[in-house]
C-alpha cells in the first residue's frame, strides 16, 4: 500500500499581483480520508485549491507533492494524480460515453459502466446527452471522469454548492465512499454542518493566512471563536 | 470583343445612381443622404488614388520592388486595423502580420510557383490584395471568438486541464469552432457562386471586354485563391493566438476583457 499524499507550501503567495489573496502560507497537508478547507468568503481557499493541481501558479514560494516541487511534475500527469471536482460541473458535448472518454481516450465500455455504478449512475445513461443530465447528476459523472485518471488525491471546490438538499447529500455519500475506497479528499465547504458530516481533519483559512489546521474535535475547542465558528462548533 | 472604357462622360452617368440612393434616402426619410454622398465621394477619391499608385507598379518596365514596397504596406495596414477591431487580443498584431504574410507566401507560391500568372507588378498587388482583403474580416473573427471563449468558456477549457489534457487538447475544441465559423461562410459564397450572384472580378473583366468562358478562369482561380486564403490566415493566426493564451506549464491565462 502506498503512503498517503501530501502537499507542503512553503511561504505561498497567490493571487493578483496588485493584492494577493494568500499572504505567505506554510502547512503541511497530509491527506487522508476526507480534509476540509474552510474559511469565509474571499479567504482564499478556492485559490490555495487550484495552486494544488497547478491550474494557477503562485506569485511566490514553493508547493511540493510528495517531497517532489509541483513545477518538477510535468503539468498533465500532476492533474492526472491529482483530480478536481469544480464547483459548477464542466460537461462536455456529446453523451456521457464521449465525456468519460476525454479523461481516458480508451475506457472500455466495461469500465465505463463500472465507474458509473460507483458515482451512483445506470449504466443506462451512457448514451445520455451529457447536457441533459440533472445538476447532481452532471456532477456525479464528474466525479467518476475525474476517477478515471485514477489520481491518488481529489480536490473538490465546494462541489454542491450549486445543487439542491437531495443532491447535495447524494455528492456527500459518494465523497465518502471514494475517499473510503482510497482517493483521499481535499473539500472546499463553508457549510459548517457538511464540514462536520465529511471531514475528520480541516484546515481553516481566514484573510489569506492559516488560522488553524488539525483534528475537526480539536478546532471545536480552538482559542479563537472564529475558528470555532468555523468549524461550526 | 471590343474593350470598354467608359470615359469621364460615363462615370459621371453613373454617379446619377448615387443621385437615386439620395433620392430614396430623402423620399423615406432616411437621413442617410450626407452619408451616401461622403461614402461615394470617398469612394471616387481612394479609387482615383489607387488608379494612378497602381500605374507606378503595373506596366512591365516598372521594378518589382515598388510592387514589394506595396506589399509590405498591405501587410502592415491590414495587421493594423486587425489590432484595432481585435484590441483586446494579446500580441495580435504581431500575429495577424505573421498570418497575412503566411497566407501570401503559400497562396501566391501556389499561383506563382505553377505559373497560373506571371510575376509581375500587374499580378502580384492585385493578387495579394484579394488574399489579404478577403482575409481581414475572418481574421478579426478568430482572434475575437477565441479570445472570448478563452474568457466565457474558462470552466470548460479548465475542466479539461483538470482532467490531464494538454493546453492544446483542451483549447482543441474552441479553436475547431472558431475556425467552422470563419470558414463555412466562405465555402457557401463559393457553392452559390454564379447562381445567386456573379462575382465581381467576372463582371468586371466581361465589361472590360473579356471573353466570358476567360473570365470564368480568372474568377475560380480568383476564389480558390481566396479560400485559400482565409483558411491559411485563419489557421496560422488562431494556432498563434492559442499557444498566446495559456502558459509554458498549461495554465489558461486571465486577461482583462474590455466591455
Amino acid at each position: 500500500m502506498t503512503s498517503e499524499p501530501s502537499f507542503e507550501l512553503v511561504d505561498v503567495v497567490a493571487g493578483p499581483e496588485a493584492g494577493p489573496i494568500l499572504k505567505g502560507i506554510t502547512i503541511d497537508i497530509p491527506c487522508r480520508g476526507i480534509t476540509a478547507l474552510a474559511g469565509p468568503s474571499g479567504s482564499g481557499k478556492s485559490t490555495l485549491l487550484r495552486l494544488l493541481n497547478r491550474l494557477d501558479e503562485p506569485l511566490s514560494g514553493s508547493i511540493s507533492l510528495n517531497g517532489r516541487p509541483l513545477t518538477e511534475w510535468e503539468p498533465a500527469a500532476l492533474r492526472r494524480q491529482v483530480g478536481m471536482v469544480f464547483q459548477k460541473p464542466p460537461v462536455f458535448d456529446g453523451d456521457v460515453l464521449a465525456n468519460l472518454q476525454v479523461a481516458d481516450a480508451n475506457v472500455t465500455d466495461e469500465r465505463a459502466r463500472h465507474v458509473l455504478d460507483h458515482v451512483g449512475l445506470g449504466a443506462d445513461l451512457l448514451e445520455r446527452r451529457a447536457g441533459d443530465l440533472s445538476g447532481g447528476e452532471a456532477q456525479r459523472m464528474c466525479v467518476a471522469r475525474a476517477l478515471l485518471t485514477s489520481p491518488s488525491v481529489l480536490l473538490a471546490d465546494e462541489p454542491t454548492a450549486a445543487l439542491d438538499h437531495e443532491a447535495r447529500r447524494t455528492i456527500e455519500d459518494l465523497g465518502i465512499e471514494v475517499a473510503a475506497g482510497g482517493v483521499p479528499i481535499v473539500w472546499v465547504t463553508h457549510d459548517t454542518d457538511q464540514l462536520r458530516r465529511l471531514a475528520d481533519h480541516a484546515m481553516v483559512l481566514i484573510d489569506g493566512e492559516v488560522a488553524a489546521f488539525g483534528h475537526v474535535d480539536e478546532l471545536s475547542e480552538h482559542a479563537v471563536a472564529a475558528v470555532r465558528a468555523l468549524v461550526g462548533a | 470583343m471590343e474593350r470598354t472604357d467608359i470615359g469621364l462622360f460615363g462615370m459621371a452617368a453613373s454617379s446619377l445612381l448615387i443621385a437615386v440612393a439620395v433620392g430614396i434616402s430623402l423620399w423615406r426619410n432616411l437621413g442617410l443622404e450626407r452619408s451616401v454622398l461622403f461614402a461615394a465621394l470617398r469612394a471616387l477619391i481612394q479609387l482615383i488614388l489607387v488608379g494612378y499608385a497602381l500605374q507606378l507598379i503595373v506596366d512591365p518596365g516598372d521594378p518589382l520592388w515598388r510592387s514589394a514596397v506595396w506589399l509590405v504596406f498591405m501587410l502592415g495596414f491590414a495587421s493594423y486595423t486587425t489590432k484595432q477591431r481585435a484590441a483586446d487580443v494579446p500580441a495580435v498584431f504581431q500575429l495577424a502580420l505573421l498570418a497575412y504574410a503566411a497566407s501570401a507566401a503559400v497562396t501566391l507560391g501556389v499561383l506563382f510557383g505553377f505559373g497560373v500568372y506571371e510575376i509581375e507588378g500587374r499580378t502580384i498587388v492585385p493578387l495579394a490584395g484579394i488574399v489579404i482583403g478577403n482575409s481581414l474580416s475572418a481574421t478579426v473573427l478568430v482572434s475575437r471568438q477565441l479570445f472570448n471563449a478563452a474568457s466565457v468558456q474558462r470552466g470548460d477549457i479548465e475542466g479539461r486541464l483538470a482532467l490531464g489534457l494538454s493546453a492544446r487538447e483542451a483549447f482543441q475544441p474552441h479553436l475547431r469552432e472558431a475556425l467552422r465559423t470563419a470558414l463555412v461562410p466562405q465555402i457557401e459564397s463559393t457553392k452559390a457562386v454564379g447562381i445567386i450572384a456573379l462575382p465581381g472580378a467576372m463582371v468586371g473583366l466581361i465589361l472590360a471586354g473579356v471573353e466570358p468562358v476567360d473570365a470564368v478562369r480568372v474568377q475560380l482561380s480568383v476564389m480558390y485563391l481566396v479560400l485559400g486564403s482565409v483558411a491559411t490566415t485563419t489557421a496560422v493566426l488562431s494556432i498563434g493566438i492559442s499557444r498566446r493564451l495559456f502558459t509554458s506549464a498549461d495554465q489558461l491565462r486571465r486577461f482583462d476583457v474590455r466591455s
